[in-house]
């Protein structure tokens, strides 16, 4: 290449180099910084010091926190719960995208799709207090209204810890459900036409209809999302932790995940040495898992690959 | 044959869909009830959905406190227009740049984008970049730009209609002409991109506005509090609603005392009064939420 041609080259690039600078600054500030800022969790954390006058630690902030209880029961919260939300989540947006599908009125079928996807544009602030009208132990709908309905006695919901993994559920599918229903009556509208009246012209009903040709054709979006979501699998909504919760500590047992205890450790604690054990325990879990079941995919439905 | 089977169908796929309908509306209908119950009554009887007495105290009572609601109002609208704004700019500059993988440098710089998805340094390490090093506690920097201003996600998304949807021989024919690469994504490529611009500013709209974690995080209550959005004000006074009270006081003595706060109640007209925009604006703009989603769902 002549050394004119390489500078006209330059010429064309620079207003690229350009654009992407801002950005670049960005994920360097937000993103590339505290990659390097994970070594926290290897020093003897004081924050006047800072991070590089703070002495190393070597991996004893690992052995503390692996040496008490919390490691595993936040551990098992935010894994355990993270594969119920995608089981019931899957079965029942499919469910639905499935009913919606069917609905033969239009403006019918429009409605339903606006108002159950309401609940997705939410805060989990405010979801909290949605929920606090139900389970409030003094004036809420349950205890007030549905449990003496029943002749059934009254539950401090934010003290009792035996209904929370219901709850917990419940509330997540109720949140999200409109989101994946959203995503898989896209897929399901995809589908051409012609391999339902070919089953039709062949008597198929529509049960038969579902079971041979709408849940084959959905395998690879379940294939995407499930990818995406065991890559998320240390990672856990903390609005849905916190707030719906309202942080009640004896419901710890059953519904403090890691990113809820990293946030007690660090704020409430200032505890440099476990929260910041905890998050880099979750980084680094979350990516080896995401690389592998990227990995998996890839292998087997290169196609559905992420990267 | 045929149309009872249709019949059939239309019966229980309804009826599935309206049981999703109604539980995704009930805790709506109950709160908003609850909003309106007396105060006295929701204390004895509880939040029902037909209230036995009804009452406008707990709106009366923000009104006469709409100093703090209401500048938690207008901090809502400021970080909800600078940072969605902000974050549209930086991405579709980002995406554009990105779009010319030909370009020497560009496959890293998308490598450096796409890593972020995979790999972060955690809660902890952010934290601490954030206000060890940038200073930004308890400043309006807060609330704008951790986290939010620019994600792979939405860069990505951009990226690829940039490079689907936009016939590449428009872009060759203008830079013919002699127009510059600014001037060619202004005037070209974003009046071509208007409905991927609406549903992903929308959805980061939507995020900032939904935001508390930045302000659970970065603002303290003595020295960050005239930067209280919504979210953080409906975030504070469920731990505690004297917190609105105590706000009040602080900023506007003359009306404390003067009424009686409805401290049943009040927690729910103030949720009420949080997510009205949202019930307002939204069936207006739900196709274009609905697009956000399916783009962003499915991976190209």
């Amino acid at each position: 290449m002549t050394a004119a041609r390489k500078r006209s080259r330059i010429r064309r690039a620079w207003p690229f180099y350009l654009m992407v600078l801002p950005g670049l600054l960005y994920l360097l500030i937000n993103n590339y910084m505290p990659m390097f800022g994970i070594i926290i969790a290897f020093k003897k954390m004081n924050y006047s010091k800072g991070i590089f006058g703070s002495d190393w630690a070597g991996l004893s902030n690992f052995r503390f926190l692996f040496g008490t209880k919390d490691a595993w029961s936040i551990t098992r919260n935010t894994i355990g719960y993270n594969v119920v939300f995608f089981l019931v989540g899957t079965v029942l947006a499919i469910t639905l995208a499935i009913s919606m599908n069917e609905i033969a009125s239009k403006k019918a079928s429009k409605a339903y799709q606006t108002l159950i996807l309401l609940p997705y544009l939410m805060s989990w602030v405010v979801i909290g207090y949605l929920v606090f009208a139900f389970l409030s132990a003094e004036n809420g709908f349950f205890n007030k209204t549905l449990l003496p309905m029943f002749g059934l006695k009254s539950v401090s919901w934010y003290q009792d810890r035996t209904w929370w993994p219901l709850i917990l559920v419940i509330v997540n599918t109720w949140k999200n459900i409109g989101y994946s229903m959203i995503i898989y009556y896209s897929s399901i509208v995809g589908i051409s036409t012609d391999y339902y009246e070919a089953a039709q012209i062949d008597g198929a009903t529509k049960w038969k209809q579902i079971r041979y040709i709408t849940l084959p054709l959905l395998k690879p979006t379940v294939i995407t999302l499930f990818i995406l979501s065991v890559g998320q699998v240390f990672r856990s909504d903390f609005g849905l932790f916190y707030q719906v919760t309202k942080n009640s500590g004896p419901l710890y047992p059953v519904t403090r995940t890691i990113d809820v205890y990293v946030y007690q450790a660090l704020m409430k604690n200032a505890d440099y040495a476990m929260s910041g054990a905890a998050s880099v325990y979750q980084s680094i879990c979350g990516f080896v898992l995401i690389v592998a079941a990227n990995a998996v995919v890839r292998k087997y439905q290169s196609s559905s690959a992420l990267f | 044959m045929k149309t009872r089977e249709f019949k059939r169908t239309q019966v229980i796929t309804n009826l599935i869909c309206i049981f999703f309908t109604v539980c995704a509306m009930l805790p709506f209908i109950l709160l908003i009830a609850a909003s309106f119950t007396d105060n006295d009554w929701a204390t004895a009887y509880g939040f029902t959905f037909l209230p036995g007495k009804l009452s406008l105290d707990a709106y009366r009572y923000i009104a006469t406190r709409w100093s703090t609601i209401g500048h938690a109002y207008l901090m809502t609208i400021v970080v909800t227009a600078v940072g969605t704004s902000a974050s549209l700019f930086l991405s579709v500059l980002f995406a554009y740049g990105i779009s010319r993988q030909d370009i020497p440098g560009m496959k890293i710089v998308s490598f450096l984008l796409i890593f972020t998805m995979l790999f972060n340094g955690g809660l902890v390490a952010t934290y601490y970049c954030y206000t060890k090093i940038w200073h930004i506690k308890d400043t309006l920097w807060a609330l704008i730009v951790p986290g939010f201003l620019m994600n792979a996600f939405n860069v990505i998304l951009f990226r690829n209609y940039f490079v689907n949807s936009i016939p590449a021989s428009l872009l060759e024919a203008a830079r013919i002409d002699g127009a510059g690469e600014f001037r060619i994504l202004a005037g070209i490529v974003l009046p071509l991109s208007k409905p991927i611009l609406a549903s992903v500013g929308l959805m980061t709209g939507l995020g900032y506005w939904n935001d508390w974690q930045n302000g659970l995080y970065y603002l303290t209550a003595r020295g960050g509090s005239r930067y209280y959005t919504i979210q953080i004000v409906l975030n504070n006074i469920s731990d505690d609603v004297r917190a609105l009270a105590a706000a009040a006081t602080s900023q506007s003595s003359v009306l404390s005392g003067s009424v009686k706060m409805p401290s049943t109640t009040i927690r729910m007209a103030i949720a009420v009064i949080g997510i009205l925009p949202i019930l307002v604006i939204y069936p207006f703009f739900q196709r274009y939420f609905v697009r956000g989603i399916t783009l962003g769902g499915v991976k190209e």
